[in-house]
Order: C-alpha cells, then sequence, then structure tokens
C-alpha cells in the first residue's frame, strides 16, 4: 500500500457488520481495525496519519472474540504432550493447527505427572512460539505435576509422584530440568516447602497454580501470599468446599489475599467435570477469575477407545474420558468452544441468540482457520 | 429566509438530511470539484448525521468529493477524549461514510498557538473555494457555533470564553459536574459563516423556542448572533412544532402554508442521478 507519499507502508484491515466481545459486552456497532498484526484505534488513525481502511472484510453479523487461550490441554488427535516420542515438536504442532478450529489461539501443552526422564527429554523440545497459519502460539508449558497430592493425584500416575521435602526448589530443577521453556506449575501447597518453591517460582515469572491438593484454607492463602495465582481445574482433586473449611475453593472469596490481587481459577466446562450448578455458585462468587480450559487429553478428535495419557491408559466413550478400568476422571475430551458453549447454557453470561459455533479464527488479524460454509 | 417546520424530531432530521443529500448530489462533485460543508455538533443534529449516513449506506450518497469543516472545537481537551468534538463527528459520522480523511477539517484545541490555528482554518476555507452549505445549530443563549451573546456579527475564526448558558447546557456531557466542562473553544466567526454561500440552521426542541422567536423576530442583534442570518442570502432554518412555540402564529400559519407539512419528496440518488417528482429546492 503506498501512502500519500508514496512510501510502502502496512495495509489497515478493517473487519465489519460484526459484533466485538469487549469489556464483557458484545459492541454493535464497531468495527475492528487491524494492522501488520496489531488491533489499531481507526479514530487516531483518521486524524492522526489521515488513513482509511486498505481492505475490509465482512464478518457476516458474527461475534469476533479474542481468540480462546487453553492453558491446560494434554495433547489431542492421538498427541500425547507427556510422551517422550521423537519428534515432540511434530505432535505439539499438529495439536497447534487442529486446535485453531475450536477457536484456539494460544495454549500451554501440558505434561501430567511423570518421571524425569520424560521432563528432560520432553521439554526442550517445546520452545514458545508465536501462532500464526500453522497453528496457534504455544505460550509456555505446563507443569501439571508431580508434585501433588497422593489422594488427590486422581489420574496421575502414583509411582511418579514425589516432594521438594529436602532441597526445595533444587529438587523442582532436578526434576523437570530446565525451566525455560515453562510457564505454569501446578503443585499442592501443603507439601513441605511449598513457600520457598512457590516464591522461586514466581521470581522466574512462572505462574503456579495450585491444584491436585488436600490444602485447607488457610495453606491455600499463605501460598498465595507466597505468589500462586491460580487454581487448577477448581472443584476437580480438591477437597469440597465445606462452611467451615472452604479449602482451595474459598479464595474466591477469600479477604486474605495481598492487596489488588485476585484469583484466577481454571474450569473444565466439558459437561461432565462440574455439575453446571457449581459452575455458576464459582462464577457467581468470583466472575472476573474464571478460564475455561479444556484439559484435553491425546483422545480429543478421535472417537471412542483407549489412548495414553502419560503414563496411563485412558478410556473415551462419548464425551467421557476416564482411567481405563475406573471410575477416575481423566481429562477431557471436549474441545475449547464445546466448554465455551456448555458455559453459555450453564450461566447465561452473554446476552446474544448465537450458537457461539466457531467461523472462523484469526491470529494477528490474518485469517488461520475458517468453516466450511464460510469458504463458499 | 425559509422556515420549515416538521411535525417533530425526526421528521426535521430526515428533511435536512435529505436536502443536504441533494445539495450534494446537484453539484455533482468530482475530483477537481468538491462540495464543501459545514458541520455542526451536538445533540441536535444527530438524527440528521443517522439519516446521512443511512442514504450513503444504501448507496445513495458519497461523501467521496466532499470536504467539511467544522464549526468549533473544545480548548484543552484531548483529542480522544469522548466528549471532544474530534470524537463525536469520528463516531457519529466520519466512520461511518467514506470522506478522505484529509479533507476532514476540525479546529485543533490543542495547537501551541490557538489564533494561528484558528487563522490557518480560514485559510483553508478559502483555498477549498468557500462554504457551498454550512449547518448550524443553535443554542438557548442564541448563539450560532461558540458565538456567545456579545460577538462581533462580522467576527472570523477566534478562540471565545463559553458563556455560563453554554457551559450549563453542555454540563450533561460531563457528567452534570460543571467543573469538568471546558470554558475555552475554538469557533468560527459568525462573519465565516455568513460568507458561505448558503446556511441552515437546525432547531428542534422546545428548549430552543426562544432563542428562535428572538433570532426570526426581533431584529438583527449580537446578543442573539444568529440573527445575523436575516441578512444572509439563502439561509433555512429548519425546526419541529416544538421549536416554535414562542413565534406567533401569523409567521407559523405562513411558513406552513408554504410547504405543506408532509414529508419531503424523494431525495436524488447518486446511484440513478435522476429524481422523481419536484424536490423542494
Amino acid at each position: 500500500m503506498r501512502d500519500g507519499r508514496g512510501t510502502v507502508r502496512a495495509p489497515v484491515l478493517q473487519f465489519t457488520n460484526c459484533r466485538i466481545l469487549r469489556g464483557r459486552r458484545l459492541l454493535r456497532w464497531e468495527d475492528l481495525w487491524v494492522r501488520e498484526g496489531h488491533i489499531v484505534d481507526p479514530e487516531k488513525l483518521f486524524f492522526e496519519e489521515r488513513l482509511v481502511a486498505d481492505q475490509q472484510r465482512d464478518c457476516g453479523g458474527c461475534i469476533l472474540a479474542p481468540g480462546f487461550i487453553d492453558v491446560q490441554i494434554n495433547g489431542g488427535f492421538g498427541v500425547d504432550f507427556s510422551q517422550a516420542t521423537e519428534d515432540v515438536s511434530s505432535g505439539v504442532a499438529l495439536v497447534a493447527q487442529r486446535i485453531l478450529s475450536h477457536g484456539v489461539t494460544s495454549f500451554c501443552p501440558t505434561l501430567v505427572t511423570s518421571p524425569p526422564e520424560i521432563y528432560h527429554k520432553v521439554l526442550p523440545q517445546i520452545p514458545v512460539k508465536s501462532g500464526g497459519p500453522h497453528g496457534a502460539g504455544v505460550l509456555g508449558v505446563h507443569l501439571e505435576g508431580p508434585f501433588i497430592s497422593r489422594e488427590k493425584r486422581g489420574a496421575h500416575p502414583e509411582a511418579h509422584l514425589r516432594s521438594y521435602e529436602a532441597n526445595a526448589f533444587h529438587d523442582v530443577l532436578a526434576t523437570y530440568g530446565s525451566l525455560d521453556n515453562v510457564r505454569i506449575v501446578t503443585l499442592a501447597p501443603e507439601l513441605g516447602r511449598s513457600h520457598e518453591v512457590i516464591q522461586a517460582l514466581t521470581a522466574r515469572g512462572i505462574c503456579v497454580s495450585l491444584g491436585h491438593s488436600v490444602a485447607n484454607l488457610r495453606v491455600a492463602e499463605e501460598a498465595v501470599q507466597s505468589g500462586a495465582t491460580f487454581i487448577t481445574h477448581l472443584f476437580n482433586a480438591m477437597l469440597p468446599f465445606h462452611h467451615r473449611d472452604p479449602g482451595i475453593v474459598g479464595l474466591l472469596t477469600s479477604d486474605r489475599l495481598p492487596p489488588g490481587r485476585h484469583i484466577f481459577y481454571g474450569m473444565i466446562s466439558d459437561g461432565m467435570h462440574t455439575n453446571p450448578a457449581a459452575l455458576r455458585i464459582a462464577h457467581r462468587a468470583h466472575p472476573q477469575g474464571m478460564v475455561l480450559v479444556t484439559d484435553a487429553v491425546p483422545a480429543l478428535g478421535l472417537g471412542n477407545g483407549r489412548h495414553t495419557l502419560g503414563q496411563q491408559e485412558v478410556e473415551v466413550d462419548g464425551l467421557t474420558a476416564y482411567v481405563a478400568g475406573t471410575k477416575t476422571l481423566s481429562g477431557s475430551i471436549a474441545p475449547m468452544d464445546v466448554c465455551v458453549r456448555h458455559f453459555l447454557q450453564a450461566t447465561d453470561f452473554v446476552m446474544l441468540d448465537d450458537s457461539l459455533h466457531v467461523r472462523a479464527t484469526y491470529i494477528s488479524g490474518e485469517l488461520v482457520w475458517q468453516a466450511e460454509e464460510a469458504r463458499q | 429566509m425559509r422556515l420549515v417546520i416538521l411535525d417533530n424530531y425526526d421528521l426535521a432530521s430526515e428533511w435536512a438530511a435529505k436536502y443536504i443529500c441533494n445539495r450534494i448530489i446537484q453539484f455533482k462533485p468530482g475530483q477537481d470539484r468538491y462540495f464543501t460543508l459545514g458541520l455542526p455538533t451536538g445533540s441536535t443534529p444527530l438524527g440528521c448525521y443517522k439519516k446521512l449516513i443511512e442514504y450513503h449506506k444504501n448507496g445513495d450518497l458519497s461523501f467521496k468529493y466532499v470536504k467539511t469543516f467544522n464549526m468549533d472545537e473544545y480548548v484543552g481537551l484531548p483529542r480522544n477524549h469522548p466528549e471532544s468534538y474530534h470524537s463525536y463527528m469520528w463516531n457519529n459520522f466520519f466512520k461511518h461514510v467514506d470522506i478522505d480523511p484529509n479533507n476532514a477539517h476540525i479546529l485543533d484545541g490543542n495547537a501551541a498557538d490557538l489564533q494561528a490555528e484558528c487563522d490557518a482554518f480560514e485559510k483553508k476555507i478559502k483555498e477549498a473555494g468557500g462554504i457551498d452549505l454550512f449547518v448550524g445549530g443553535i443554542g438557548p443563549d442564541g448563539h450560532i457555533a461558540f458565538n456567545e451573546p456579545g460577538s462581533s456579527l462580522v467576527s472570523r475564526t477566534r478562540l471565545k470564553t463559553l458563556a455560563m448558558d453554554t457551559i450549563l447546557a453542555n454540563a450533561k456531557y460531563f457528567d452534570g459536574d460543571l467543573s469538568k466542562v471546558p470554558t475555552m473553544a475554538l469557533t468560527v466567526g459568525v462573519g465565516t459563516v455568513m460568507d458561505a454561500r448558503e446556511v441552515m440552521i437546525l432547531i428542534t426542541g422546545a428548549h430552543k423556542a426562544f432563542a428562535l422567536y428572538k433570532a426570526i423576530e426581533e431584529g438583527v442583534n449580537h446578543m442573539w448572533t444568529v440573527s445575523a442570518f436575516q441578512q444572509h442570502p439563502r439561509t433555512i432554518f429548519v425546526c419541529d412544532e416544538d421549536a416554535t412555540l414562542e413565534l406567533r402564529v401569523k409567521t407559523v400559519k405562513y411558513f406552513k402554508a408554504l410547504k405543506r407539512g408532509t414529508v419531503p419528496t424523494p431525495a436524488y440518488s447518486q446511484r440513478t442521478c435522476t429524481h422523481s417528482g419536484t424536490t423542494d429546492s
């Protein structure tokens, strides 16, 4: 695109006839303007740069929402992030590409409790990566375990659970190897020396999440005071809410959090892991903290049958995934957009009569996936 | 003058928009021939802008060869403040039509040298060949643009301090907090608007009725600056019934008889460049 002075500049795209999800509302009469992968202010463009759009895209009345970010996904389409295969990056790339059709534009590949060899082999092969036509962006790895509670291990293999009682953060480093590509660590704060570990992790910019734990509210609050900011799949793999000790769930309404800080919590809204009434209670108690996650397993996108998840075997039947031969839930196989739709039905938090089916996925203003009907 | 009285605000807005639309199309603007339009802000012209946008979206009206000059802008308010006139024009008009940003002129209330900014504005108008149609409103104190009572009737674009009436009227846009309302503005002068080849003043609502009475049934007076247009060769006042409440019955009857109170004839369309029936122009 050449401007008045004849110099080439990046084209300005205008997405029209859309409803923009912003500030918890749907804006009907606004358009979305994008240039070089950034959203720009069209008023500024008009008055300061004296520019108008170079191209317009009619969104057909659809909703334009920020791309979904999945911070807990263990694999999918046959790929298991917790397996030390020869070509881990292809597996990550496959999942990254396939989840575009679910509306996910960034994700944290998640590794379940595994022996140190797995971490040492796999972690260096999952670097942070920007998204694009090739697939959703990798924000960093989510390490769920092995520093978790025995009683609340869920589908995590007991044999590989660990503690950092002996050497605190050094044990953490020894187990995982390098923390370079790590973004989130889920741990159980009742484990001895968690305070030091949480501080060390947060000092490195790693988000500490509480989960798979039997911590009571006081221990959980102390963990937050040490730097924890997230809860892994609220309600699941933790003590149930009790009116005299709300446990980790109580963090949603705790008054003992550091000032100005509030807690975020992941929820798997696949219709299986949590009763809709519980979903609503959490949302009403603390709407700004809710983060929908899929906790998807390698069986995502595949049919019923047996699949692996790290060191475990998982049985998939319909929308449920259990540790083979048990009734222990093992992740989920609901794609992110299904979770979002289910959440809409459960809580009615978005006022629209649309069905929230993903029509097209954009990363940095570039079309990276489109539904078949939309292509015509 | 012409006094066009419509039953209500919506009809008045539509009549005004159709008039502007017709004028632009009849002018046949093009590459070397721009139609220059003076534009107001405030609540009165909102309906008119909506209609113009509708005509544009229908494909009947293009602003590609239209140059606009706004009447005024607050001093000291950031350009992207939601109550600045830049924001008003962007949200209510420019973002919905195909005007070239280089042709949309609004005074810069944050210029380093305010008087130089005003002089430059006058120069731009001159370079554009003068204004073909200046659309304006009226304040409750009878002012045009920010030419407050006492403004010279031959004034040019300059810095003005706002009168208390104006500050009170604008307080509703600043959460009712008088201390937040800007006290100064840059404005085109009465003389600047008088230079336009044609002027259209939009006046709606009972709260403007007294100002309208003073402007057209009393003498030319610098205390009611809109009255200056009694001496302009081509001015139209477009109002709704409520705005005529302070006029003499005789005045209203006379002008209503001239225009048979119905919705104006269909507008021209740039698509067809033809028209059906007679027009009011």
